[in-house]
């Protein structure tokens, strides 16, 4: 049993942020438990530490918290979280606490929350093609085993059910190895997480799942912590026990407005719409927190959602998350309008670690040309669209009106797709073909000649 | 020495720090984490800290060992990878694992490697020596002699200078001075704030050949000279960052990856040691230096990290090489000098950042250039910068601050990026002011023939722009034929031209012989074609001649068939447009 001194010496409470005197040696960042009158017990975090006091920062709500009567205790630790196996199928808060109504686990390993960066020598590059069955996303912007990949929505779009889609058909080409899934629900609705859980039972992921829920109405600050326990319980169990983890961060943007909250409340000088001048670094250390070590099994895959407000991909959450991440999907308002499911704008995603993951020996060698080609003709065939909407279409010529169809069967038969459908490479692949060879051979220069010859089929 | 009073973020106050000088590295907690002194206040010392200050508290000791920031040269530094204060990775890697843990210590330079040094004839001992004089060199590489400085703040009369096999710490010479003696290693430190003095700077005379055509062709960049490449996330800024490293023309590459992803540095990693340099065919890991703050380690050594890289490649200019130094990104050494700026409560500039960030800018980019060293060697800095701009807007300050002084400007594009139209420079609003510097180095290397190919392509292009304003108007089909001739050239230079695959073998780097080659047969094709228009011959008859075909695939060509090539495609386009004019003749006389 550890020696606690107990302080009685809150002098300020505002906000999530409590100032407590006379303490002249509390470390930075430290964890503080508060029992409060009544003998309930919260804890925070040190903010800022001086010879003589400290600012804490309260997980959960001050409400209940007075000048006199509430003690604070300063444990000497970091925040952390005891992880083994057994948290596969379970449900935790955003705390880290049981939330399903199971006993607490038994701890194999108590893990430091933040983490710590990892050294990029010690880094495997990712390159393993991993295989969603969606066309848009295989075919155009690939996905590898250890990246980060958000998809950047609106309200109103279906990124869960794209989430939903990837986590069910997600597999590694050729690979048995053994996954988890480590669902974390930040400030999301209780509608949006029981639509997970049930998605998650009917595939069988729920077995291989961990997940941590912060609800719409839970505290907040919560949310600061959220995303690092589900990171760690994901380095556990990618570098300690072998596994290839997901890791599902849902919704990014409620986590920035509670770091944008605590900032406020901080009284920190402001950035870009109110969000503090570090959230570029505190974004980061949650992003980079994916990837594949040298010498290890397991890996982390991010697959993370931002909704940009009000459409704007120029929001600093959004930006900020692009700044990082590697590529990004692209969901369109329009493309949801004109009833195409999964409406993955691909003019706006982009995979940064497409490359190491495709061509002879992973995917097919004709990969790249296809997909910069797909690409190139795609947005011809939106510049011959608007064009057609000032000219009209009889006023196009003929190549403008090939590249006019090409567009319409490209959004019909390559991005849409059903929620249960899942295509092969090979699949996408001879799909982007067959749209290709409906334009003259001579117009696709992006692929290599000899592929042409191989696998067009047009006249 | 003073004891710690506030911590907060990376910054700590601690009292009892009189005596103490600005910018002295201190140790700081009972862990000895490595920080800097930023503010004195009196009694008080104001410290940034380089490594996660996680876990420490008020009371425990900070001592100051008196130096200011500085960096280790000498042999054994080349191919290394350092993170921000110069630790090297591997090091850290062997002694904390995976991760980096806080408060280790490791040399920057391995010490227990011997080195072959050879004394230069012309130092004789017992003469005098002055600060940056070479006193003979170390055969790093093949390619690299590694020369041996004296360093700055050095001088007097040298003993003891001799040839042999030494470890880097190992005296090489004394030199003595008003009964001071000083002894010389292999090894120098200098201190990253200050630049480097030089004797003489000269003007820029010839370009950083760097392989990529639009670069070389359109907006080249000067050796010694500066350039900076701002666009929003995933226009393709470290794509270019990655290629200038691979190709350029330059003997030393200093690449920084400045609060960038840590799998990009892992992708330099794992490519440099196998890509070979086109010029010495040695692995490209030869001449490289990275160093390596990802967005996920402490951010006040991503601020000192730019410092470190500049620092290393003066370093290496002094020796009489080219150096480039590219920085991935600066936006985010602005922002790390924003996060300080504003735990110090300074008062803010625009946006938060500090009033000084212009400064700093200015101060960065000017320690570029093409110098005398104080040696007497000629070499240069080149500097490359990518810009990270919120939300792809070059209104804001690290964008304004660095346009300012940079003489070449990449503008990168979102929606050439969006359509995989890649390098994604855009050609209309980019610029170099080293065009006219470097006109005669051009005319002296590759005659009258490419000047004027680069400029009747630019021509071209702007043309091609002001006439797609009214084809989106009235469509293309409105256009007389002369003007039609004009896109379709326009879209040949851009897409089979300037467009360049990063990912393809053959088109990642392209020679300035093929450069002007491919150029070349495109405007010679439309001097044919302008006749043949002349004549009466329809654009869209020329727009399906077989050899247009060929020329969207000159890229394609390796680089030891140009010569073959060249006359070949000529000769068809010729036969090509002669059977054109003739059939449309004889359509005519009937």
């Amino acid at each position: 049993m550890k020696f606690e001194v107990e302080y009685n010496t809150i002098e300020n409470v505002a906000g999530p942020l409590v100032v407590v005197g006379k303490v002249g040696n509390a470390k930075y960042n430290e964890i503080v438990k508060i029992k409060l009158h009544n003998g309930e017990e919260r804890l925070g975090q040190v903010l800022d530490t001086s010879d003589t006091n400290a600012v804490v920062q309260i997980f959960g709500s001050t409400d209940g918290i007075n000048i006199g009567d509430t003690a604070v205790s300063f444990l000497g630790e970091t925040f952390t979280i005891g992880v083994s196996e057994e948290m596969l199928g379970r449900v935790f808060d955003g705390q880290g606490r049981p939330r399903d109504g199971g006993a607490a686990i038994s701890y194999e390993q108590k893990r430091d929350i933040n983490g710590e960066p990892m050294n990029p020598v010690a880094r495997s590059y990712p390159s393993d093609f991993i295989e969603t069955g969606i066309s848009s996303i295989d075919g155009l912007n690939t996905l590898v085993r250890g990246q980060k990949l958000p998809i950047f929505s609106s309200s109103g779009l279906p990124h869960n059910q794209l989430v939903a889609q990837i986590t069910r058909q997600a597999n590694v080409k050729n690979s048995s190895e053994s996954f988890a899934v480590i669902f974390a629900g930040i400030g999301i609705t209780y509608d949006d997480y029981s639509y997970f859980v049930n998605e998650f039972r009917k595939t069988g992921a729920l077995e291989r799942a961990v997940t941590f829920i912060n609800l719409a109405d839970d505290p907040s600050i919560e949310r600061i912590i959220t995303p690092r326990l589900a990171l760690t319980a994901a380095e556990f169990l990618a570098y300690e026990k072998g596994m290839h983890v997901l890791v599902i961060l849902d919704d990014m943007t409620n986590y920035a407005e509670a770091l944008r909250e605590l900032s406020s409340a901080r009284e920190e000088v402001p950035g870009r719409r109110g969000y503090p001048g570090y959230m570029y670094t505190d974004l980061a250390s949650i992003y980079e927190r994916a990837g594949i070590i040298k010498g290890k099994k397991g890996s982390i895959t991010q697959l993370n959602v931002v909704t940009m407000p009000s459409d704007d991909v120029t929001h600093p959450i959004p930006d900020l998350t692009g700044y990082i991440t590697e590529g990004q999907v692209f969901l369109s308002r329009e493309l949801v309008n004109k009833g195409i499911y999964p409406p993955v704008q691909p003019l706006g995603s982009l995979s940064r670690l497409m490359n190491g993951g495709i061509g002879a020996g992973k995917t097919r060698e004709d990969h790249r040309g296809v997909s910069d080609q797909l690409y190139g003709c795609y947005a011809k065939a939106q510049d011959a669209k608007s064009l057609s909407a000032i000219v009209g279409v009889e006023a196009l010529s003929d190549t403008d009106k090939k590249y006019l169809k090409f567009g319409e069967e490209f959004e019909n038969r390559f991005l849409n797709q059903g929620f249960y459908e899942r295509r092969t490479i090979e699949d996408t692949l001879q799909l982007g073909w067959e749209l290709l060879s409906t334009l003259p051979a001579s117009d696709l220069t992006r692929i290599k000649k000899d592929f042409i010859d191989k696998y067009y089929k047009g006249k | 020495m003073g004891n710690i009073e506030r911590i907060s973020g990376p910054l700590v106050v601690a009292k009892g720090m009189l005596g103490t000088k600005m910018y002295d590295v201190v140790k700081v907690g009972d862990q000895g984490l490595i920080g800097e002194i930023i503010q004195l206040k009196k009694e008080r010392a104001v410290i940034q800290v380089y490594e996660d200050t996680t876990g420490l508290r008020p009371g425990e000791p900070v001592k100051s060992t008196n130096v200011p920031l500085s960096v280790e040269l000498g042999p054994g530094i080349l191919s290394n990878i350092y993170d921000g204060i110069q630790r090297p990775l591997e090091i850290l890697k062997a002694k904390s694992g995976s991760f980096i843990a806080k408060g280790i210590v490791a040399d920057a330079i391995s010490r227990g490697k011997k080195w072959k040094f050879n004394a230069d004839d012309k130092v004789k001992n017992g003469g005098s020596v002055k600060p940056g004089e070479i006193i003979g060199f170390v055969q790093e590489t093949e390619f690299i002699k590694h020369y041996i400085m004296v360093p700055p703040g050095t001088e007097g009369k040298i003993s003891g200078l001799k040839s042999g096999t030494f470890k880097v710490d190992d005296v090489i010479a004394k030199v003595e001075k008003g009964g001071k003696t000083t002894e010389l290693t292999l090894l120098q430190k200098r201190s990253v704030r200050r630049s480097t003095k030089f004797t003489k700077k000269f003007r820029a005379e010839e370009p950083l050949i760097t392989g990529q055509r639009i670069i070389d062709m359109l907006f080249p960049v000067a050796k010694g000279g500066t350039a900076a490449a701002p666009g929003p996330f995933g226009s393709g800024k470290t794509v270019i960052q990655h290629q200038l490293a691979k190709w350029s023309d330059a003997d030393i590459i200093v690449y920084v990856g400045c609060g960038e992803r840590g799998n990009e540095m892992t992708e330099v990693l794992t490519e440099f040691p196998e890509l070979k340099d086109p010029k010495t065919n040695r692995p490209l890991i030869e001449r490289t230096i990275l160093i390596a703050n990802t967005s996920n380690m402490p951010v006040a050594a991503r601020e000192a990290s730019v410092y470190t890289g500049i620092t290393i490649a003066e370093y290496f200019r002094d020796m009489g090489y080219s150096v480039a130094i590219l920085a991935d990104s600066t936006s985010r050494w602005a922002e790390a000098m924003r996060e300080i700026s504003a735990r110090l409560e300074e008062m803010p500039g625009e946006e938060g950042y500090p009033a000084y960030l212009p400064k700093r800018l200015a101060e960065y980019y000017e320690r570029s250039g093409k110098v005398e060293s104080l040696g007497g060697k000629i070499g240069s800095v080149t500097i490359v910068g990518a810009v990270s701009p919120p939300g792809g807007d070059l209104s804001e300050p690290v964008s304004q601050g660095t346009l300012r002084v940079v003489k070449t400007f990449w503008a990168l594009d979102a929606s050439l990026a969006n359509s995989k139209h890649f390098p994604s420079i855009n050609w209309l609003t980019s610029y170099s002011l080293y065009l006219a510097d470097l006109e005669p180095w051009y005319l002296k290397n590759y005659g009258e023939e490419f000047v004027q190919n680069r400029k009747e392509a630019m021509k071209i292009l702007q043309k091609e722009a002001e006439l797609k304003d009214i084809v989106q108007l009235v469509g293309a089909e409105a256009l007389p034929d002369e003007e039609r001739l004009i896109l379709e050239i326009g879209k040949m230079i851009r897409e089979d031209f300037l467009r360049q695959s990063a990912f393809d073998e053959v088109d990642s780097y392209t020679s300035m012989k093929k450069q002007a080659f491919m150029l070349g047969v495109m405007l010679y094709f439309r001097r044919l074609a302008a006749d043949a228009v002349k004549s009466g011959v329809s654009v869209d008859k020329i727009a399906k001649l077989k050899v247009r075909e060929q020329i969207s695939r000159l890229k394609e060509i390796k680089e030891a068939e140009v010569d073959k090539s060249q006359t070949k495609i000529k000769s068809e386009i010729d036969d090509e447009f002669n059977a054109l004019v003739k059939e449309y003749k004889q359509v005519e006389e009937k």
